[in-house]
C-alpha cells in the first residue's frame, strides 16, 4: 500500500481587535470619504470583547462547538450568546485586544508601533500570565528587549504631523503605528499595520499548534506562509517571505521558509506544497501558517450598519497546519487525487467544481457521494447575507449537489439531503484566504481519526482576476482520508 | 435584442464571470463598455 504524508495537527486562533475595523480596507476609505462620519456610527455598534467570546460561529472556529451547532441554531446568532463561552477551544483560542496590542509590539523589530507606558503597564501583565507566552522573552522575536512604552505627547505629535496613525482601546489613544518611509507606499503605516497583525498572528496559530502537538520550535523543518499580505518595499511589493519572519518570531531556529500566493486558494496549495515537500524527503516536516487579514476587517460593514447589526468581522483569524511524513495514525493526504483547475477550463463555477471535485474523484473510480463531508469556503453567511454577498457555502454545496443529479449520481429531489449530509454551515470569519475550507481540518481530523469520518475533501477558490492580470479564476482540491482500520 | 444598447456587465466569483455575460450581451447586438468580474468575499 502506498503511503502518504500525513496532517498530524491544526490550529485555530483569533484577534478580537474592534478598534482595528475601521483599518480595514472598506471602513478606512469609507471613513475617509465621509470625514469621519463614518467613524462615528461604527463605533457604537462594535461588539465588546464578551460578545465576540461569546459568539457561536468563533466557539466553532476555536472547536469548542461541533459545525453541525450551527444548523441547529436560530439566527442571529450574534443575539444568542453561548453560555459558558470558553476563551482557550480545541484548537486555539480568541485573544482580546489589550493582549494582541501587546503581541505586535513584540512582533515589532523596528520601532514601528507604539504603546503607551499607563496602557503596557496594565496589558503586559496579562500576557505575561498567557500558557503559551509566559516565559521570558516569548514572543520578543530576534528585536530583543523593546524600548519602554511611550508618552501620550510623543504618540500624539507623531499622529500629527502624518507620520503614523493611531491605536485606540477602552475609548482612548493607547498607541500608534508608524510609517518606516515618507514616500514609498509600501512601507506607509497602513501597510506594515497590515504586515505587522498577519506576522504576529500567524505566530499566534503556530504556538498554539506546537502546544498541541507537543513539540519544541526547534524540531520544525520548514514554514510555508499562505497568508495574504504583501510584505515588502516599493522595489520588490510582495516581496514576502513571512514565513520566516514568523519561524523566527516563535523560536523555530532550524527551520526556514517562503510563501505560497494564490488568492483564496494558497492555504490548499500551501497544503499540497508541504506534502509534497514531506513526501519527496526534502524536508522532515513543513508546518503550513496563516496569518490574519487586516483588510477584511469590517468589509461588510456598510450592510451591517444598514441592518442595525454589530459588526461582526471584528476579529483578525489565523491558522497553522503540521504535515509530516505518515506517522500510522493521523489521516493521510491523497497526494494522487489533488484537483487543480487547468487554464482550458474556463471560469463558470460549474467547470471549476468538476475540474475540482468530479476528475479527481473519477480518477479514483469515485463519485461525488464517496466523500462524506465537503469542505468549501466557509464563510459565516450571518456576515455576507446582509451586504447582499448571500451565502457562499449553501451555494457552493447546492453546485455540486446539481452535478452529482446531473451526473445521475443522487436523484434530482436528493439535491437537499445531499447538501444537508455533506455540507455544512459556514463558520469562518471573512478574512479572504482563512475560510478558505481549511479551519473544518481541524474538526476533521479527529473524526477521521475517530472513524466517524472516511473521507473529506477540501475545496478552494481563488480570485485571479482582481489582480487584473488575467480574466482566469482559480482553485485547488485535496482529500483527507481515514486510515485502513478506522474506514 | 439588445441592439444599440450599451451594456456594464459585473461577473461574480461564484456566479456567472464577467466576460460570459459580456460575450452573451454583444451576441445579442450590445456595445459592451465595460466588463469585470467581482469577488464579494
Amino acid at each position: 500500500m502506498r503511503t502518504f504524508p500525513v496532517i498530524r495537527e491544526a490550529a485555530l486562533v483569533l484577534a478580537h481587535m474592534p478598534n482595528l475595523v475601521r483599518y480595514g480596507s472598506k471602513p478606512f476609505r469609507e471613513v475617509q470619504q465621509s470625514n469621519g462620519e463614518l467613524l462615528a456610527r461604527l463605533r457604537p455598534r462594535l461588539r465588546d470583547y464578551a460578545a465576540a467570546l461569546a459568539y457561536l460561529p468563533n466557539q466553532v472556529f476555536l472547536g469548542n462547538a461541533a459545525p453541525e451547532a450551527l444548523k441547529e441554531a436560530d439566527r442571529p446568532w450574534y443575539a444568542k450568546p453561548v453560555p459558558e463561552a470558553r476563551r482557550f477551544g480545541a484548537f486555539g483560542e480568541i485573544m482580546p485586544e489589550e493582549e494582541f496590542y501587546c503581541l505586535l509590539r513584540r512582533a515589532d523589530q523596528f520601532d514601528l508601533l507604539w504603546l503607551r507606558e499607563e496602557f503596557l503597564r496594565q496589558a503586559e501583565p496579562q500576557l505575561r500570565e498567557h500558557p503559551l507566552l509566559a516565559a521570558a522573552g516569548a514572543g520578543e522575536g530576534a528585536g530583543g528587549t523593546k524600548p519602554k512604552g511611550r508618552d501620550l505627547a510623543a504618540i500624539l505629535a507623531q499622529i500629527e504631523r502624518g507620520a503614523a496613525m493611531p491605536l485606540e482601546h477602552g475609548g482612548e489613544v493607547v498607541g500608534c503605528i508608524r510609517r518606516a518611509h515618507e514616500i514609498d507606499p509600501s512601507l506607509w503605516c497602513e501597510v506594515l499595520l497590515e504586515n505587522l497583525a498577519t506576522k504576529a498572528s500567524g505566530a499566534l496559530a503556530l504556538r498554539h499548534l506546537l502546544q498541541r502537538l507537543e513539540v519544541e520550535p526547534g524540531a520544525v523543518s520548514y514554514l510555508l506562509s499562505c497568508s495574504e499580505e504583501a510584505v515588502g518595499d516599493r522595489y520588490n511589493r510582495g516581496g514576502g517571505n513571512l514565513a520566516k519572519a514568523i519561524a523566527e518570531e516563535v523560536g523555530c531556529v532550524n527551520a526556514s521558509g517562503s510563501d505560497v500566493k494564490a488568492f483564496c486558494a494558497g492555504p490548499v496549495y500551501a497544503l499540497v506544497h508541504a506534502a509534497a515537500l514531506v513526501q519527496a524527503g526534502v524536508f522532515e516536516n513543513v508546518v503550513v501558517v496563516g496569518g490574519g487579514s487586516l483588510a477584511k476587517l469590517g468589509m461588510k460593514c456598510m450592510g451591517h450598519l444598514e441592518k442595525e447589526m454589530p459588526i461582526l468581522e471584528d476579529c483578525l483569524a489565523a491558522m497553522a497546519f503540521w504535515v509530516g511524513p505518515d506517522d500510522g495514525r493521523s489521516p493521510r493526504l491523497r497526494l494522487d487525487a489533488v484537483g487543480k483547475h487547468n487554464v482550458s477550463y474556463g471560469a463558470s463555477p460549474q467547470g471549476m467544481l468538476e475540474a475540482l471535485v468530479v476528475e479527481p474523484l473519477r480518477r479514483h473510480g469515485l463519485g461525488l457521494c464517496d466523500v462524506d463531508r465537503y469542505a468549501v469556503e466557509l464563510h459565516n453567511p450571518e456576515i455576507t447575507e446582509p451586504a447582499g454577498s448571500g451565502n457562499v457555502p449553501r451555494a457552493n454545496y447546492r453546485m455540486l449537489a446539481a452535478i452529482a443529479a446531473m451526473r445521475g449520481e443522487i436523484e434530482r429531489g436528493d439535491i437537499d439531503a445531499f447538501v444537508a449530509r455533506r455540507g455544512m454551515v459556514g463558520f469562518a470569519p471573512t478574512q479572504g484566504h482563512v475560510p478558505a475550507a481549511v479551519p473544518y481540518v481541524a474538526h476533521a481530523l479527529p473524526a477521521l481519526r475517530e472513524g466517524r469520518l472516511r473521507r473529506a475533501m477540501f475545496i478552494a477558490k481563488g480570485s485571479l482576476f482582481l489582480g487584473r492580470m488575467t480574466q482566469l479564476a482559480d482553485g485547488m482540491s485535496f482529500i483527507l482520508e481515514a486510515r485502513e482500520e478506522v474506514a | 435584442m439588445l441592439k444599440g444598447k450599451k451594456v456594464i456587465a459585473i461577473g461574480e466569483r461564484d456566479g456567472v464571470p464577467g466576460p460570459v455575460i459580456a460575450e452573451l450581451a454583444a451576441a445579442a447586438g450590445a456595445e459592451v463598455v465595460y466588463q469585470t468580474t467581482e469577488c464579494f468575499v
